[in-house]
């Protein structure tokens, strides 16, 4: 109960015309202010459900979650989404996608010029100071992440949650983010929530895993604590012992214990 | 200044003029001749085809108001239809002029006497046609737009809505303008009572049937445009905590234009085509009335009438047509799509 975020025996059933179906079951995780933490499963296990019922996009059939002592029930600012596809708005440009979002959490809050300030500020903790003015088409796949990151953070969230964010990314693309959200966290430390399916990045980036049995009715599989000295650097980092400790107990844990029956 | 001009000519749809552009400013100029032959040469080809195929079908039919007229004949009648619109003008200038000095002089005899300035009433000219035209499918079609375009968007946004309302689209969509014309009449005639109306009854049953037939295409095309919203925009407007009207206005709208710029062009097409229809039966006095005068007319030069303003009518149905289509490029956000 004590704890920043409580996601207490949380379950969801979908409606389907051969009557619902369980997608989580009983899934129950406390995570501290400021904890980075990753949940990892196969893809269809429902580790994005989770997210979204955090984020207050699903509501959970039973249990509920509990921000700072408070419930949450719907979407709000408080808890930022970094979503897949980037979802930045193609009519606006970067610095106007980042700034709708400061303006509906600070409008009235802050003057302009404080606001205009935050949203620069933001875009340059993601290096993207240089293509503010430009429309998401005309950027690329990796910058537009970056920009999506820039709004989530711009809300100032109480929690980040992230949604496979480097998932449609290619891999150098992808290490480069890895290491700009490092950067960042270590500047902000914020609380976040990232759901992966890539084991490196999971025990690159943090500080607990989640690990999630296969569906239906997913649950939490095992939660493994990541206690790598920060800042970790992926290159010191490939021939630490620990590290690669960890990154084989998930591989275990997802190939061998929970292994998907179909492929 | 010459990146603005090719853009501009790109957006109005003058695309054939761009090589001359390049030609003018030396950017190689052998491609751009290529460019041009293929963009206006072309066209010309097959018009001057088409324009012989015309010619020498046309001889060989006889009608009972003689021969079907060919591409010279229809010539001939543009250029009478455009004497006869000045002559009318003129007309119209003398008859003012007459009156203002018979008002003068009247009141040269007596400052207080009662002049009395009564409008010109002649005939309407093929152009004063043109315009009525226009203006009546404006007015349905504004309608049109003003109805269909916030339906789509609520229905776009409510499945429950969109069930609700899809039959009757569906139902009402295939009806042609000649079978609602004498209900709306008859509607319009019993509801539109005024000592001094502000528009003619015939152009008011004209332009409500224009609505009625040109509200489908929009109404649809905005409604598919505003449920096929990327689900993860609509997630962030749901995340920022902005209210429904400020999601419509912010995320829903400007992610639906390209769709609901191409309901407005399809409307807008059959507006025009439903229109010359309506004007036909309502006497709305538009190019319809124009193309049913001269038919009934049946003098030798009717057919040749006829046909000018069946090319008036496409014409005009093109140009309408690029506009629209200009205004979508304009304010469709992914400026790289191609838009036909």
């Amino acid at each position: 109960m004590d704890k920043y975020l409580n996601i207490d025996h949380v379950s969801i059933d979908f409606p389907t015309p051969n009557g619902p179906f369980r997608a989580l079951d009983n899934v129950n995780l406390k995570i501290d202010k400021g904890e980075f933490v990753s949940i990892i499963g196969h893809s269809g296990c429902g580790k994005s459900t989770v997210m979204n019922i955090v984020g207050g996009l699903y509501q959970a059939t039973e249990g509920g979650v509990i921000l700072e002592g408070r419930e949450v029930n719907d979407p709000g600012p408080d808890r930022a989404i970094v979503f897949q596809n980037h979802s930045l708005f193609p009519w606006l440009t970067c610095y106007q996608n980042v700034e709708l979002a400061v303006k509906s959490v600070f409008g009235g809050k802050r003057s302009k010029q404080e606001m205009k300030d935050w949203i620069e500020h933001n875009l340059s903790l993601v290096h993207m100071s240089h293509a503010m003015h430009k429309l998401p088409s005309e950027i690329s796949g990796g910058m537009k992440q970056r920009i999506g990151i820039a709004r989530a953070l711009s809300m100032e969230p109480k929690v980040l949650l992230m949604d496979e964010p480097f998932g449609a990314l290619d891999a150098l693309t992808r290490a480069h983010l890895q290491d700009s959200l490092m950067e960042i966290q270590a500047e902000l430390n914020n609380t976040v929530i990232m759901i992966t399916h890539d084991v490196d990045e999971a025990v690159l980036l943090s500080d607990k895993i989640v690990m999630m049995t296969n569906g239906p009715a997913a649950s939490i599989g095992e939660v493994m604590d990541v206690k790598l000295p920060r800042p970790r650097k992926r290159l010191e980092l490939a021939d630490n012992g620990d590290y690669n400790h960890y990154r084989s107990e998930v591989i275990h844990f997802l190939h061998a214990r929970h292994a998907r029956k179909v492929a | 200044m010459k990146d603005k001009l090719i853009y501009f000519l790109e957006l109005t749809g003058f695309n054939w003029f761009i090589p001359l552009v390049k030609l003018g400013t030396g950017d190689s100029p052998k491609a751009q001749l290529q460019d041009l032959a293929k963009m206006v040469g072309v066209p010309l080809f097959a018009i001057v085809v088409f324009l012989l195929l015309w010619h020498m079908g046309a001889a060989k039919i006889i009608t009972s108001l003689g021969q079907v007229p060919g591409p010279t004949q229809v010539w001939e009648q543009t250029t009478v239809l455009v004497d006869e619109h000045y002559e009318e003008r003129e007309r119209e200038q003398a008859f003012i002029e007459r009156q203002e000095k018979r008002n003068a002089i009247k009141l040269e005899k007596n400052p207080d006497a009662d002049v009395t300035i009564r409008p010109y009433t002649g005939k309407e000219t093929f152009f004063d046609q043109i315009l009525t035209s226009l203006a009546t499918v404006f007015v349905g079609f504004l309608l049109a737009s003003v109805i269909a375009i916030p339906i789509g968007i609520v229905a776009g946004l409510s499945n429950t809505l969109y069930s609700a309302i899809n039959p009757l689209i569906q139902i009402f969509k295939p009806v042609s303008p000649l079978a609602w014309l004498p209900i709306v009449t008859m509607v319009v005639s019993a509801l539109y009572v005024s000592d001094n109306p502000l528009f003619a009854k015939s152009f008011v049953t004209s332009a409500i049937t224009v609505m009625l037939c040109s509200l489908w295409p929009t109404l649809i095309n905005t409604a598919v445009g505003v449920s096929s919203i990327d689900k993860d925009l609509i997630n962030v407007a749901r995340v920022l905590r902005l209210n429904y009207l400020t999601t419509i206005y912010k995320v829903v709208i400007p992610a639906s234009i390209p769709m609901i710029f191409t309901g407005l062009r399809i409307s807008l097409g059959i507006g025009w085509m439903v229109l010359i229809a309506a004007e036909m039966l309502a006497q709305n006095p538009g190019l319809g009335k124009f193309v049913w005068d001269e038919f009934q007319n049946g003098s030798s030069e009717s057919l040749s009438r006829i046909m000018v303003a069946v090319l008036t009518i496409g014409i005009v149905g093109f140009i309408l047509d690029r506009i629209t289509l200009s205004f979508q490029k304009f304010f469709s956000y992914d400026k790289n799509a191609t838009i036909r």
